[in-house]
């Protein structure tokens, strides 16, 4: 009787522990952080020209410091900080390269955001996609960011110059019959893409084109040229220097056409800084836009921003750059939230592509698995009385052959402590 | 083992130095994984280094234009590439993408078409260097590098004003990438400044094999009495020429490694400052070293990172530190440049060497006439003997 008994208690306290046991089921494979993801941490880095041609984009960079102090103040992401590395490149693509790879490879951050510059983020996108690091809101409005088979990893955030040309020239083509309309652009794909944008709108070509290279900034032979031929109407793809430039010169030569900028170079605060006295020259400049006006301290997005900035920035007034800068940075809080805790390169980028992220901008962005381009349009504005405001309805389109269209949602309100809800 | 005191063949001491700048390289990259593009840098600039130390000390003729050299042949070298992958001369890309950005990978260039893309930057870069020679060989001194500053200050704005050069915002490159099992078990940067080390490896092997034997001894004597040389027959323009177009192919070469290194190719690469940061190394190393151009070359790259570093540590406002990167850098090189000349006339290398005692005087050899030593130690005129 006893062998039984055993048998059965053996038999027992072997499926005694056996039930206790782990079971054969894989278990789920552990979350391994990225590159630049850490238990408290997030880094990101970004390229901007702090000195050089375009240093009067500086603030860029400090805005979006200022935006992501503010969200880590409230806890950060997912419990991560945000850390912001800058590095000057001086708006030279040759010290890109440099400052880039440094931030890939010794300073091991996640993603790049809003790099800035079109011929500067040009020189690494082939780097980060080889890299495999996101390449987020590139600020600039080049077509190139929107490749999303070629370059999967990367994301525009401004409205592209195509679209934002043929805005224009939909715009001069109902409001300007019978002008002689002129181009004055920079030498690389801004300025091409713009132009090109323009006389898609127009439908027809532009009278003359004139171009300028950042090293040069003696535009004069130039401007003679377009006076000589007529030009009654001037569109511009210029830095907000060169946009100084051309009307100094302008005024000189007695030219009085009228202006219209790329949003990339028609900022009132920043292309009035820079003609100073001469500010009044600015008075009827034509331009678009797809973020609030800087100078409108009662909208709210901008009184967030001031408030942002008067407590984590230089101290000093809101201007375009800041709006851009903080608009980046708010976009980015916005997709990290989305990516979850457990964020990953892939995870990242399947997030960005749902869409749907509102925010500032006047017009929807326009991520999808098939686009990877930013805003999708712009409003047109005008400088009245030494003041710039937007005209009319928003528009948006596409660089292709969309047609461009009325777009009337009204503009999201922030949320009250400035930071997106997930 | 050979007997003590018997020299070493010019070739073998060549592939010494190859060897030897090659491993140490390797093991550079793995011992600072994060500075691999600077450790490119160094080697892409060595190259042209070498050749200009080869012109400035064994010749005799300074250059202030060797950047204008390493822009033609990096531009050329680029061309060619992307001619070559536009004609079809692709293969299936590397495996090492995944997830995302695996779905997205183009074919890439076929590997055999980096030497002929390299081989055409530098013989384009020296036929450019034999048209400039024509004219600089019978210049001597300032009008010598009055005219080669011209060369090359003149490069950088064709360059950014040629149609088919991409202007301003240079042009994308579509150099090969590592194939599969050598990309994903040592990554793609690794193998780039590897391929780079090999190019500058073999570049010295060569100078060295050639400064220690008869081609260097004629250009010793071309520069040290040109009426001597041509009194025992050698033909002093010539060899004068031959060196510029070497030290132009050398550039040349080293402008397409960087082109190769970074996959694009821009104005702004190979201006008036590379100009001056290769003189600069080739003095602090010894006009003619090949070994003491190498220490040049890590010192004169290595400068501005440790400047940068140096502000960040001491906590430099953004704003100063913005306005002294680009110029500090030159101002402390510039400085070093006034001390050595001043100083130590052979270069730091050959300082050292004197400090060691090491000894070469009694070589089977070493020509007559004129003080340096057979493997040309110091350049200086020869009024001046630099004991080895």
């Amino acid at each position: 009787m006893r062998a039984p008994i055993r048998a059965a208690a053996l038999v027992a306290a072997t499926a005694l522990v056996a039930a206790c046991s782990p079971t054969n089921q894989p278990s789920p494979e552990p979350y391994v952080p990225p590159r630049g993801v850490a238990e408290t941490e997030i880094r990101l880095g970004t390229h901007q020209p702090l000195t050089g041609p375009a240093s009067s984009y500086s603030r860029v960079a400090l805005a979006m410091k200022a935006y992501f102090d503010h969200v880590n103040a409230h806890g950060g992401v997912h419990g991560r900080q945000i850390v912001l590395l800058i590095k000057d490149d001086g708006y030279n693509p040759a010290t890109t390269q440099t400052v880039v790879r440094e931030l890939v490879e010794q300073d091991e951050v996640f993603a790049i955001v809003g790099g800035l510059g079109t011929p500067t983020h040009s020189a690494v996108l082939d780097y980060l996609k080889e890299e495999q690091v996101p390449d987020l809101f590139v600020a600039s409005g080049a077509g190139s960011w929107n490749q999303p088979a070629r370059y999967p990893g990367t994301f525009g955030f401004q409205t592209d110059y195509t679209t934002e040309g043929k805005i224009v020239g939909h715009y001069l083509a109902e409001e300007s019959a019978g002008e002689t309309v002129c181009a004055f652009h920079q030498d690389d794909d801004f300025g091409r893409e713009f132009v090109a944008g323009v006389e898609a709108g127009l439908g027809t070509p532009v009278a003359l084109r004139q171009s300028y290279i950042t090293s040069n900034t003696n535009v004069a032979p130039q401007v003679q040229a377009m006076q000589s031929a007529g030009c009654t109407v001037v569109v511009l793809a210029t830095l907000p220097s060169f946009t100084a430039q051309v009307l100094r010169t302008a005024d000189q030569l007695s030219f009085r056409p009228q202006f219209i900028a790329s949003t990339a170079g028609s900022d009132y605060a920043t292309v009035g800084a820079i003609l100073g006295v001469d500010k009044a020259l600015l008075e009827g400049l034509i331009s678009t836009g797809y973020l609030p006006i800087a100078t409108h301290p009662d909208d709210p997005w901008i009184a967030l921003f001031q408030r942002i900035l008067d407590e984590y920035g230089d101290g000093g007034e809101v201007d375009n750059n800041v709006v851009v800068g903080m608009s980046i940075a708010y976009l980015t809080v916005q997709v990290l939230q989305r990516a979850g805790r457990e964020i990953t390169v892939d995870g990242l980028i399947t997030a960005i592509e749902e869409g749907e992220f509102r925010g500032p901008g006047l017009v929807p962005f326009a991520f999808s698995p098939t686009s990877h381009a930013g805003y999708s349009g712009g409003r047109m504005s005008k400088v009245t009385n030494g003041e710039q405001n937007y005209f009319g309805p928003a528009y948006v389109t596409d660089a292709g052959s969309a047609p461009v269209t009325e777009y009337t949602e009204p503009a999201a309100v922030p949320p009250p402590d400035g930071i997106p809800t997930p | 083992m050979r007997a003590f005191g018997q020299p070493t063949s010019p070739g073998a001491r060549g592939a010494a130095l190859g060897l030897v700048v090659l491993a140490a390289g390797v093991v550079a990259t793995y011992a600072l994984p994060g500075r691999l593009f600077a450790i490119g840098q160094v080697v892409a600039w060595l190259v042209a280094a070498a050749g200009l130390t080869i012109l400035v000390g064994q010749s005799g003729q300074l250059s202030l234009g060797q950047a204008g050299f390493m822009a033609t042949g990096a531009y050329a070298a680029a061309l060619t590439q992307n001619a070559l992958y536009a004609a079809g001369f692709t293969v299936s890309p590397p495996s090492g993408a995944s997830g995302r950005f695996g779905a997205s990978a183009a074919p890439t260039a076929a590997p055999w078409t980096l030497p002929v893309a390299l081989l055409a930057g530098a013989a384009v870069a020296a036929a450019v260097g034999a048209l400039l020679g024509l004219a600089a060989v019978r210049m001597r001194g300032a009008y010598l590098a009055g005219a080669t500053l011209a060369f090359g200050l003149i490069v950088t704005p064709v360059t950014a004003v040629v149609d088919g050069l991409g202007g301003e915002q240079g042009l994308r490159v579509h150099v090969p990438r590592a194939p599969d099992p050598l990309g994903t078990a040592v990554g793609e940067g690794r193998v780039r400044v590897w391929v780079a080390l090999v190019a500058a490896a073999l570049v010295l092997a060569v100078l060295v094999a050639a400064v220690r034997g008869r081609w260097g001894r004629t250009l010793r004597a071309a520069r040290d009495d040109e009426a001597a040389a041509a009194l025992v027959g050698i033909p002093v323009a010539r060899v004068r020429l031959a060196a510029f177009v070497v030290s132009a192919a050398t550039a040349g070469l080293g402008g397409g490694l960087y082109v190769y290194l970074t996959g694009t190719v821009l104005p702004g690469y190979f201006g008036l400052t590379t100009s001056l940061f290769l003189l600069v190394a080739v003095v602090i190393g010894g006009a003619g070293r090949l070994v003491g151009v190498i220490g040049g070359t890590l010192f004169v790259v290595a400068v501005p990172i440790v400047t940068t570093e140096v502000m960040a540590a001491v906590n430099a406002s953004p704003a100063l530190q913005a306005r002294l990167a680009g110029n500090a850098p030159l101002a402390l090189l510039g400085l070093c440049l006034v001390l050595v000349t001043l100083a130590r006339p052979g270069g730091r290398l050959a300082w050292l060497r004197r400090q060691v005692g090491v000894r070469r005087g009694a070589r089977v050899g070493s020509p007559g006439v004129h003080g340096p030593g057979r493997d040309g130690t110091g350049g200086k005129p020869p009024t001046r003997h630099v004991p080895e």
